[in-house]
């Protein structure tokens, strides 16, 4: 019977506003191996071991050869090396463990033993660490030293004119890699051609692929249009395995498949798969996971999509769940492959949650450190939300300027990507046209040019799309076609990226370990291998890609302050006069307080940070101690800009011993003779909340000490803002024009004000 | 083949080593530029990899201690003439319950060995074959 208030009046309040922040919305699981809830350990994983016999491996984790499911086998057969298994089996865990946060021991070396570890040890060994020492290890273990990041590039209208421009915003951003994928199938021939194209325009290199069915993925890579694939996916159990409709032989050949049309290819995998697809064995996920990447080396793919990836949601609703994460990625390193992080499929709805599953990669860095990044809205994602999306890029732009952490991305000027974003959408544009695919309207263009998201654009809708799509695959257009038609319509520059881009193909050297392309040079686990030993070894920023990451948008310098402040220097001019009347003396009036003024008031700086006008400021203050029933005088102090000696050098000049000190930031305090320097009567620090009535009963408050009674002391109200980090920058500024205003031993002036016309 | 095995100091061969790399017709790097795409002197064909490319790269990962990586390349490179419509027939009959019995995929590597040259491949067929039986993957799914 008890209604919703009644029940609420039952709880500790604060439970229920727990209840509505966004934390609230992601759910949680108890621990529970049996039903495949366990991220590191479950009672049936089993014990790490190994017999060999004549040139075999007999028995592998506990289970005899005769047994092997289809992947223990096809690890057996090409994951362990039989030469180095004794030696690594017989290290003892914890050893290996500290080995691998060791910055003397090299990643070779480790990289070695790995070769002869099952999926037990390698996960047992990963379980010593905690996730300080798993984000350490996994900087020193990856594979290329630079880092990178990939993005993901979609609409939720398939509109090829977005596709391109957002592709060109995600290259002039950065990442090195851009996926696409479709909200209707048969769109995917105009998705790759106008990523394609869009990836084109304003430098070449960037890797492209289009995520779609198996044969239509292949068949658009040998088109030329897709330089890449990700999403030949693998699993920890045989039966999930067979529900995914595969097996490793299928997927190796389909590896081998693409390697033959020189595109280059990574596996997918990531806790939690085995979870959703019902097949979990009652295995921890890790050990699940350690099953697939060392199944992934021995079918010889050079890298892996992994950190839970669509399994991370449900890896972070249990204990642990985001250092297992972080735990796979490791072993994915360890075993030499490259590694594309995760940091994907959005896990959480909490921005904190988010914040600190990002973190340990940006400063270690990694091959990939999203796989992808949503460099698009997240109602824009066909891959549905990612970890970070293009809400959020500024945050983590951000990020790489905090931590100095090489994040593979760089700030870019408002102008250009206008400029990229309408050169991607005229060069796809003449594409279309030129191959009577489709004539986009002025309108759509400019709307694409301009759009957020395609909530903003009046384009393409996904039917039209699909036609456009299906022309492309029944012509049989290539990206020579698309080359050509480039160079025609006098896009010229793009035309020569693309076939930059399909030309890596004829030497295959970007088919190699961790391979991307940086200022046209491919660059890889073999010619930028990580060679991390410690302090000033390894990747470093350099001082030019230090430059480019601090670069972010609206900096505050001094001069900008000064300029801005110099905007108000005239109309403050006519709404009060400032006049200096010689060195002030001490009163002796007890019906006074005295207003101390700092070295920049009205002379330099003209508002508080609240933007209230300094004149207004002095004008509530004066007639609020006349309300109070005392009179003001001005002194200027030129010994100070301090607000406490500002205040407490006034309060010993004044006749009452009651003073008021004023910054001309609008920091205020009152203050009385006799107390020492930070012990005074009232203080006003939040000068960016302080309103002008606020100064008006400080003057009365401080008209009432004068006459020795105790009034309320004034409470400026905040509601939590992080007001230091909205301000500080400006404030310190603004202060150091203060002091470099300050003459020692100066002496305090007497100034007479007068208010020329109603300050507002 | 008897040529010295290329190392890690050939990587990347785009640039250390140009010489070696030629498209499926023979044309250099220098031949691939945007006037000869233009003019039809440069087709799709030219700009694919080919079984000495794969070689060449397989060679290369061996060097760096990438022994699985190498053996795929291999692999790859058996694949490079296989025509596009025989790949994707080879690869629906290796999952799961798409072949009715080891003969299947037996026929399949078969094939690939007698037709293409593809030994590593076919190889790597038929040990699927036998563990597909012995795991009973033959089962029908669908």
């Amino acid at each position: 019977m008890t209604d919703k208030d009644t029940a609420r009046a039952n709880r500790w309040k604060r439970f229920s506003e727990w209840d509505e922040r966004p934390l609230r919305l992601d759910k949680f699981a108890v621990e529970d191996a049996d039903n495949g809830f366990a991220a590191f350990t479950s009672r049936h994983d089993p014990a790490p071991s190994l017999a060999l016999s004549s040139n075999a491996v007999a028995s592998m984790d506990g289970i005899a050869a005769p047994d092997f499911d289809m992947i223990d086998w096809f690890i057996a057969r090409y994951h362990i090396d039989l030469e180095i298994a004794p030696e690594a089996m017989g290290l003892p865990p914890l050893d290996v463990a500290r080995m691998l946060v060791d910055m003397n021991v090299p990643r070779q070396e480790l990289v070695r033993l790995a070769r002869g570890m099952t999926p037990a040890r390698l996960a047992e060994i990963v379980a010593h660490l905690s996730s300080l020492e798993i984000a350490f290890a996994y900087s020193k273990m990856r594979a290329r030293k630079t880092p990178g990041n990939q993005a993901h590039v979609t609409n939720a209208k398939d509109d090829p004119l977005q596709m391109a421009a957002d592709a060109a915003t995600a290259v002039a951003f950065g990442f090195d890699e851009i996926e696409t994928t479709m909200r209707v199938a048969r769109n995917s021939w105009s998705n790759a051609v106008a990523c394609a194209v869009g990836s084109a325009v304003g430098r070449w290199g960037t890797l492209f692929q289009c995520s779609s069915e198996e044969a239509e993925e292949l068949k658009i890579g040998m088109a030329g249009f897709t330089s890449y694939a990700e999403t030949v996916s693998v699993y920890g159990t045989e039966k999930s395995f067979i529900d995914g409709d595969d097996t490793p032989w299928s997927k190796a050949f389909l590896a081998s498949a693409y390697a033959s049309r020189g595109i280059k290819m990574r596996c997918t995998s990531g806790a939690g798969s085995e979870l959703l697809m019902g097949h979990h064995e009652k295995k921890s996920l890790l050990y699940l996971e350690a099953r697939c990447l060392c199944l992934q080396r021995a079918m010889g793919v050079q890298g892996t999509q992994n950190g839970g990836i669509d399994g991370a949601p449900v890896t972070c609703t249990v204990p642990g769940g985001m250092r297992e994460l972080m735990a796979e990625n490791l072993i994915a390193v360890w075993l030499d492959l490259e590694c594309a992080s995760g940091n994907d499929a959005r896990p959480t709805e909490s921005e904190i949650r988010v914040g600190a599953k990002i973190l340990p990669f940006l400063i270690a860095g990694s091959d990939l450190i999203c796989s992808g990044f949503g460099s698009i809205l997240k109602y824009d994602n066909s891959f549905n939300a990612s970890l970070l999306n293009g809400e959020e890029l500024e945050d983590y732009l951000v990020l790489q300027r905090d931590f100095e952490a090489d994040g593979g991305l760089t700030p870019v000027e408002e102008l250009r990507i206008l400029d990229l974003r309408s050169r991607a959408v005229d060069a796809l544009s003449a594409v279309l046209e030129e191959l009577g695919l489709g004539e986009p309207t002025p309108d759509m263009k400019q709307s694409v040019v301009m759009a957020s998201g395609s909530d903003d654009t009046r384009s393409y809708a996904p039917r039209d799309v699909t036609l456009i799509s299906e022309a492309i695959n029944a012509r049989g257009i290539t990206i020579v076609d698309v080359i050509k038609a480039l160079d025609a319509r006098g896009f010229r520059a793009e035309a020569e990226n693309l076939l930059k881009l399909v030309r890596l193909r004829v030497s295959g050297d970007y088919l190699q370990t961790s391979a991307l392309v940086r200022n046209g040079r491919v660059l890889s686990a073999i010619n930028d291998p990580n060679d991390y030993l410690g302090p000033g070894t390894g990747y470093r920023l350099s001082e030019a890609r230090r430059d480019e990451i601090v670069a972010i948008r609206d900096c505050l310098t001094r001069d900008d302050v000064l300029r801005a402040e110099a905007i108000h220097k005239p109309s403050e001019a006519k709404r009060i006069s400032y006049r200096t009347m010689g060195p002030a003396h001490s009163g002796s009036d007890a019906g006074e307080v005295v207003i101390g003024l700092s070295p920049a008031f009205g002379n330099t700086l003209f508002r508080t940070v609240a933007g209230h006008p300094l004149s207004a400021v002095l004008r509530e203050l004066v007639s609020g101690i006349a309300h109070g029933g005392a009179k003001a005088r001005i002194v200027r102090m030129h010994h100070t800009a301090d607000t406490s000696f500002l205040g407490l050098s006034a309060a010993r000049l004044a006749g009452s011993g009651v003073g008021i000190g004023i910054q001309a930031k609008g920091t205020a305090v009152i203050h009385q003779k006799d107390r020492l320097p930070h012990n005074n009567l009232e203080l006003f620090s939040n000068s960016p909340i302080t309103r002008l009535e606020h100064y008006h009963r400080m003057g009365a408050n401080a008209a009432a000490y004068a006459r020795g009674d105790l009034p309320e002391p004034i409470v400026v109200p905040t509601r939590g803002e992080a007001l230091g980090a909205r301000y500080h920058a400006r404030v310190s500024l603004i202060y150091a024009i203060e002091t470099g205003m300050t003459v020692d031993d100066g002496a305090p002036e007497e100034v007479e004000i007068t208010f020329l016309e109603v300050a507002r | 083949m008897s040529a010295p095995k290329l190392t890690v100091a050939d990587y990347p061969l785009a640039e250390n080593r140009p010489e070696l790399v030629k498209g499926k017709r023979g044309k250099g790097l220098d031949e691939i530029t945007l006037d000869a795409v233009l003019v039809g002197q440069i087709t799709l064909e030219d700009l694919s990899i080919t079984k000495g490319a794969l070689h060449q790269q397989a060679e290369i990962a061996r060097d760096a201690g990438r022994s699985t990586l190498a053996q795929n390349f291999e692999r790859a490179a058996d694949l490079v003439d296989v025509p596009q419509e025989t790949i994707m027939r080879i690869y629906e009959l290796l999952r799961p319950g798409r072949a009715s019995s080891k003969d299947d995929l037996l026929a399949a590597a078969l094939d690939l060995e007698k037709t293409y040259g593809a030994i590593a491949m076919a190889a790597f067929v038929t040990e699927a074959a036998e563990v597909y039986e012995r795991r009973g993957l033959f089962r029908r799914r669908y």
